[in-house]
């Protein structure tokens, strides 16, 4: 019995999240069967060989380029279906979530978002969680045969295992009802390190005194590969777009490196970080809170700082 | 128009979280606790498509045991007209998730938000969960919805950017700032919301096979290390030799 995992794509290219699901799905131990929809390059497709996959489905039909959240979990709950799988596998994201909670009430599943870890499977199907925004964790048994899992970034790591997999285009008729949500337009930061998909994030805070400055952090951003994020004072004050905003009501993060600046560290901030590998927090106050949640830290002015900081790195290179 | 708010009864933001009863429990000792984050957007959100909408009506919905009643009551202080307790443990999303969708039924309501997702659990799927219960769309996580008719506008963020959609009511949305500003309850939001009407009702059976084994917390963190700011350099080398992260 196969596992079935739901890819993304975005511009093109599969989501690392996405590779990571596939990883996971094969880590279980069955057979993987990914399945894309809308426009998605072939090549990158059959690239999900190489992290576990053995078949892709794609449903290549263009209603489908934009994620609709009902139509694709009708697509979903089909390819279920006919691939006789039970489990889903997919990655937490503003389409992946939604679209694993439709397709969980659709087949009666035992649902689990927010996922950290491989299951244990010594007595039963037990899966980590992430709760309490990242201040703690539950291990809950998803007892149905049926399972979606849906998994935080970093469930699993992204290891390259098999070669190529082969890609078979797949329709599926969904009734017009799926597509009452009708996106008319959207708006996407285009060529950037997308922020919840990044390794590395830099982020500033009211400490940088004014969006005229974040030239210096996206300077620091560029030789580091990292997304920019801000604080939730930064975005109130619309000094940054809000899907920019970490924390606890905007996004969380898991890179392998945070880098703050200028942010005293409100818990409110921690949380939406608290999942990061190291942190660095650079600030000119001594006090700032953020110190005792970082792994490493510097007191001192960011203007100075930060251009030092991004000169060394470039010279370290 | 009949507006359902769903809200949640959780540990304010800033609780240090600790479990009892070999690691199976919440400890509530000292908590203070909130109406979710989330839900206090859309709770903000309705009450004012209450004041631009004649004729709009505002039910607060809970899940939860009696001691979530000061909270719902703070929901009615903001603005809500009437609230629904459904009395039990919110065991899992599923379980929560059938409730909402059982009273939803029941009193014909339009339009259903709540927050994007809780902050005790994360799920974010309970918008999702009763879409499909009502068989009808839901949309999460929303930061902007304008109503004209019975036609919704709403703007949902995406990962780097956000997206504008339209969508004839009946809805469920998961919101999140900044649909609308959070709001204050004054003293006469506070006197009234004594007397309004708080309905308690007993759950409907729901099992999708979730069971909770037990929580845990993280490792705790070390010490952090402290770089002098003219020394930048030795920043440098701890992440490229000690962390390995660039």
């Amino acid at each position: 019995m196969p596992t079935l995992v739901f890819v993304e794509s975005a511009e093109g290219k599969i989501k690392k999240t996405s590779l990571e699901a596939v990883a996971y799905a094969h880590a279980l131990g069955a057979s993987v069967t990914a399945i894309a929809l809308g426009a998605v390059d072939t090549a990158e497709l059959e690239s999900l060989g190489k992290y576990g996959a053995q078949k892709v489905l794609h449903v290549a039909d263009s209603k489908f380029n934009q994620g609709v959240i009902q139509a694709y979990a009708s697509v979903l709950t089909q390819a279920l279906a006919d691939e006789k799988a039970d489990i889903l596998v997919l990655a937490d994201s503003s389409l992946g979530t939604p679209v694993a909670a439709r397709v969980a009430a659709r087949t009666g599943s035992s649902l689990a978002s927010n996922v950290v870890s491989l299951p244990d499977t010594s007595a039963g199907f037990v899966v980590k969680r992430s709760i309490y925004t990242g201040k703690a964790f539950a291990n809950v048994a998803l007892n149905n045969a049926k399972k979606v899992i849906s998994l935080k970034k970093n469930a699993a790591e992204a290891k390259e295992v098999g070669s190529t997999a082969s890609v078979t285009p797949y329709t599926v008729s969904v009734p017009d009802t799926d597509f009452a949500v009708k996106i008319l337009s959207s708006e996407k930061a285009t060529g950037e390190v997308l922020l919840p998909e990044a390794n590395i994030v830099v982020s500033g805070g009211r400490g940088m005194k004014g969006p005229e400055h974040w030239g210096m952090l996206e300077d620091l951003a560029k030789v580091l590969h990292a997304a920019t994020g801000c604080s939730k004072p930064v975005s109130d004050m619309g000094w940054r777009p809000h899907h920019e905003h970490v924390g606890q009501t905007g996004v969380k993060v898991a890179p392998q490196l945070y880098v703050a600046v200028g942010i005293s560290g409100a818990i409110q901030h921690l949380a939406g970080v608290n999942s990061s590998k190291y942190i660095v927090v650079i600030n000119k106050d001594a006090e700032a809170p953020f110190f005792k949640a970082a792994d490493y830290g510097i007191v001192g002015d960011a203007f100075e700082v930060i251009p030092k900081l991004t000169e060394a790195l470039k010279a370290a290179k | 128009m009949k507006i359902l708010v769903c809200i949640t009864h959780v540990p304010d933001t800033t609780s240090k979280i600790n479990f009892i009863e070999s690691n199976t429990k919440f400890d509530p000792s000292g908590v203070q606790f909130i109406i979710g984050p989330y839900d206090d957007y859309a709770l903000a959100r309705a009450i004012e498509l209450k004041e631009a909408h004649a004729g709009t009506t505002v039910t607060v919905l809970n899940v939860g045991p009696a001691d979530t009643e000061p909270t719902i009551r703070k929901a009615l202080a903001i603005g809500a007209d009437d609230a629904i307790r459904v009395n039990a443990e919110p065991a899992d999303s599923f379980f929560v998730a059938t409730q909402i969708a059982e009273e939803a039924k029941a009193g014909n309501y339009t339009l259903i938000l709540m927050g994007r997702e809780s902050i005790d659990f994360n799920g974010g799927v309970v918008h999702g969960l009763v879409g499909e219960m009502l068989g009808i769309p839901s949309v999460s996580p929303v930061m902007k919805l304008e109503l004209s008719g019975t036609v919704a506008k709403l703007t949902r963020e995406i990962e780097g950017g956000k997206e504008e959609v339209e969508v004839s009511l009946p809805l469920v949305a998961g919101c999140q700032e900044p649909i609308a500003e959070w709001k204050i309850p004054n003293m006469r939001g506070i006197m009234s919301a004594r007397t309004k009407p708080l309905k308690v009702v007993e759950p409907k059976t729901a099992d999708s096979g979730v069971k909770l084994h037990k929580f845990e917390l993280p490792p705790p963190k070390g010490a952090v290390k402290m770089i002098p700011a003219d020394n930048v350099a030795e920043l440098v080398n701890l992440l490229k030799n000690e962390a390995k992260v660039i």
